[in-house]
């Protein structure tokens, strides 16, 4: 039946070219090879959300009145409504926790390098939008902590030279964050970003199948008979999938035993309550904007923090274009002690930001 | 963060600048040329606690305005002279015939506020205050006593003396001196009481300014110790339903008759305490076994209203600690906590029940009370099943996965053996 369906397939559009790359695709076996999993364990995080995604959106209603009463009553009345909610909130924060875990091991395997520019900015697009992604979803269920959260991240906006207050008011359809806001950000999370998220996973994935998988330096020297490869098929996919079988079974546990909270429905009208804080992902940022002097050099502390994570992350996002200007000889010491320094900090940051 | 304390910052600096600009135009309209003001000032002989922002000074009545004489010279003699109205500094009666020249004459008062009241003195003639200074006391409170007489605001203005924050404080500067009281014999710790009083906390520390000051209990102008006939009216303008059953109650006249202080006699006057189950009952610390024995019939209603209060509180804290535990799992708490809510409801209202001192009816209401507490427990067990059959789910699920886990995992290092 299968062979049946693939032959009707091929005799139509010829695909097998196609089954013939993928049966010669090889991924290297080395000490590293744990890495090539976590872009996979992201995208399978990617898929589990936007299904409960879905599932969500037949239930949940935007809007000042009714945003917060809908999850209420997905969690409570909705059979297994509190399994989705749970996941898909559980399954974001994984998902941007292997983003970064990917990110920093492409970094550190310098798999960024020529020829996969590319791969690497596509891969920096899709970080940005799932910190996007966070950051909308966030205040959808419109409790009290994610709305002076928003409250505080739009106005962190705002304080950009320039273009900041359009873009506050752009984020914040007005002044303030409003039912407008909310409705913004729903359209934001649910159309959006799904979209551009989608032609970018695209094309990650169309560039890592058509380059293959990157081989570390000390791969590449070795001699052919010494480099132990495996098939893509079936042999890494299975991993894969064994893997994605962890994670999702990881996911149910967090699900079942921590439920997401719902919290306290937002009041613009009441003081902001004690501990308003970013998801984790933006801690880092947030602390250190906090740590600033009210005036730093000839600027704003909080310019100059939005400045300097501003320069940071471009410089980030564009080591492909910018390492081969080291010497060869301390590049890849250079380029490691440049990414560890960077997680310090992130770390350093985001502990900072929930002990003190 | 920094935007956000910045904001409020800028808030606080626009109120205070607004707040500034509208004291600079309540001062425009006290008279730079008042030579009272300007010689006081330059012999550095201006009255204590002057406040040029006294509301008398605010609506431009200086100092000509209550002690008379001409405040358009520098002469001191021309401006004291005999036919200026110059009265000095009044003393006893004079001060409330000077207040009273104004503020008892609607007709003059009604051009800053049009429904301000006009029988202070009226009262004050009434009150204790009143009726020792029209028999010569001059050591009484007066209107300057209470309001002061050169730093006057409204009673709204947290800088009153008659702020309802600040009352306790101004009645206490007499009140509580044993030495100045000494003639009187009467105590001098009501003060001290007050403070450690639920009405004392709620006010000074909790800063609620609904909670009674002195004044919300004696009256200000027509202060005077409320009587056995008017105390529990005193207490019903707060607490209505209490005083409507305790009036309707059988003990209302029983204490009547034997000239008892309805709500005082259990809760006490200054010094009263947060309420308790167990000032019901038969217990140690029961207010009813202070007038009753065992063997009365009160006792045992006593003791019935008491049992049934006290079985209650356990069912609704039984059920709120369950409401908790499901809210922290995160399961559904939605009609539990009505039931809940409907439970405390019910306790409240028994509790209100006591002043009927009919266990009848106070049984009436915890058993509906026991109801909800009971339909509360009954959703809470609903809710821990539902988290048990979740968690079985969640092992079932895991037991198969792991199943088919196992079996990939063994098929791919069987497929690469074959390599």
């Amino acid at each position: 039946m299968f062979k049946k369906t693939i032959d009707w397939l091929d005799e139509r559009f010829n695909i097998q070219p196609l089954f013939e790359f993928m049966s010669h695709k090889e991924v290297p076996v080395h000490k590293h090879s744990l890495w090539y999993y976590m872009g996979g364990v992201a995208m399978i995080l990617f898929v589990v959300q936007a299904m409960t995604g879905m599932l969500l959106l037949l239930y949940y209603q935007p809007g000042v009145d009714s945003a917060y009463e809908s999850i209420r009553f997905i969690t409570t009345k909705v059979s297994f409504g509190w399994l989705f909610r749970s996941v898909h909130s559980w399954s974001a924060n994984l998902m941007v926790f292997f983003v970064f875990v990917h990110m920093f091991s492409a970094f550190f395997t310098r798999t960024y390098a020529k020829p996969r520019e590319l791969t690497w900015v596509t891969g920096a697009v899709l970080f940005l939008l799932a910190m996007v992604f966070g950051f909308s979803g966030y205040l959808l269920p419109w409790n009290e902590l994610a709305f002076f959260a928003t409250k505080v991240g739009t106005d962190i906006a705002g304080a950009v030279p320039i273009i900041g207050e359009p873009i506050k008011v752009l984020l914040r359809g007005g002044d303030s964050v409003t039912g407008a806001t909310l409705s913004r950000f729903y359209a934001f999370h649910i159309a959006l970003l799904p979209a551009i998220f989608t032609v970018m996973l695209f094309l990650h994935l169309l560039f890592v199948q058509r380059q293959g998988m990157h081989e570390p330096e000390f791969f590449k020297e070795l001699p052919t008979e010494k480099k132990r490869m495996m098939p893509f098929f079936p042999n890494f996919i299975l991993r894969d999938v064994l893997l994605w079988g962890v994670i999702l079974n990881i996911l149910l546990y967090l699900a079942v035993f921590f439920p997401w909270e719902l919290g306290v429905k937002a009041d613009a009208f009441a003081p902001a309550p004690e501990g308003i804080r970013p998801e984790w992902y933006f801690m880092f940022m947030f602390q250190s904007l906090k740590l600033l002097p009210a005036h730093f050099l000839i600027m704003e502390g909080e310019v100059f923090g939005i400045l300097f994570f501003g320069i940071g992350g471009l410089v980030w996002f564009s080591v492909p274009f910018w390492d081969v200007y080291i010497k060869e000889s301390i590049r890849p010491k250079v380029l490691k002690w440049f990414g560890i320094i960077v997680i310090i900090f992130i770390l350093i940051m985001t502990a900072w930001g929930y002990l003190v | 963060m920094k935007r956000l304390i910045m904001s409020i910052f800028c808030i606080h600096l626009a109120i205070i600048f607004m707040a500034a600009t509208a004291l600079g135009q309540e001062k425009s309209r006290f008279d730079k040329n008042d030579q009272c003001v300007i010689c006081h000032k330059d012999l550095e002989a201006m009255p204590e606690n002057f406040e040029e922002s006294d509301i008398h000074m605010q609506k431009g009545l200086s100092c000509a305005g209550c002690h008379g004489g001409d405040s358009t010279s520098d002469d001191e003699e021309v401006a004291k002279r005999k036919g200026s109205g110059f009265i000095g500094v009044p003393k006893g009666k004079a001060i409330i015939e000077m207040c009273g020249k104004c503020h008892s004459d609607i007709a003059f008062m009604r051009q800053y506020q049009p429904r301000i009241a006009t029988d202070q003195v009226q009262q004050y003639a009434k009150s204790f205050h009143g009726q020792k200074l029209a028999k010569g006391d001059t050591k009484v409170a007066t209107c300057a006593s209470c309001h002061m007489a050169h730093s006057i605001f409204p009673a709204i203005d947290p800088r009153s003396t008659i702020y309802s924050l600040n009352i306790p404080e101004t009645c206490h500067k007499c009140h509580s001196d044993e030495e100045y009281m000494k003639e009187y014999n009467i105590p001098t710790n009501q003060y001290d009481k007050y403070v450690k009083s639920v009405h004392g906390i709620a006010l000074l520390e909790k800063q609620d300014t609904g909670a009674p000051a002195c004044n919300d209990c004696h009256g200000n102008h027509g202060a005077m110790p409320p009587g056995i006939s008017s105390i529990g009216h005193i207490c019903g303008t707060c607490h209505v339903n209490n005083q409507a059953y305790f009036s309707k109650s059988k003990m209302a006249i029983e204490f009547e008759e034997a000239d008892l202080h309805a709500c005082e006699e259990c809760h006490g006057n200054h010094e009263i305490q947060k309420t308790h189950d167990d000032m019901v009952g038969t217990g140690e610390t029961s207010t009813c076994v202070e007038c009753h024995d065992e063997g009365e019939s009160a006792y045992e209603t006593a003791e019935k209203i008491h049992t049934e209060l006290i079985g209650l509180v356990t069912a609704f804290n039984s059920a709120n600690v369950l409401l908790k535990k499901i809210e922290r799992v995160g399961m559904d708490d939605l009609d539990m906590s009505y039931a809940v809510k409907d439970a405390k409801q019910r306790l409240l209202s028994a509790r209100t029940l006591v002043h009927t001192f009919d266990a009848d009816r106070v049984k009436v209401k915890t058993d509906e009370g026991l109801e909800f507490a009971k339909k509360a427990l009954a959703f809470g067990k609903e809710e821990l099943d539902e988290l048990d059959f979740r968690r079985f789910g969640f092992g079932i699920a895991t037991f198969f996965m792991t199943i088919v886990l196992v079996a990939l995992y063994f098929k791919i290092k069987d497929m690469e053996r074959d390599e």
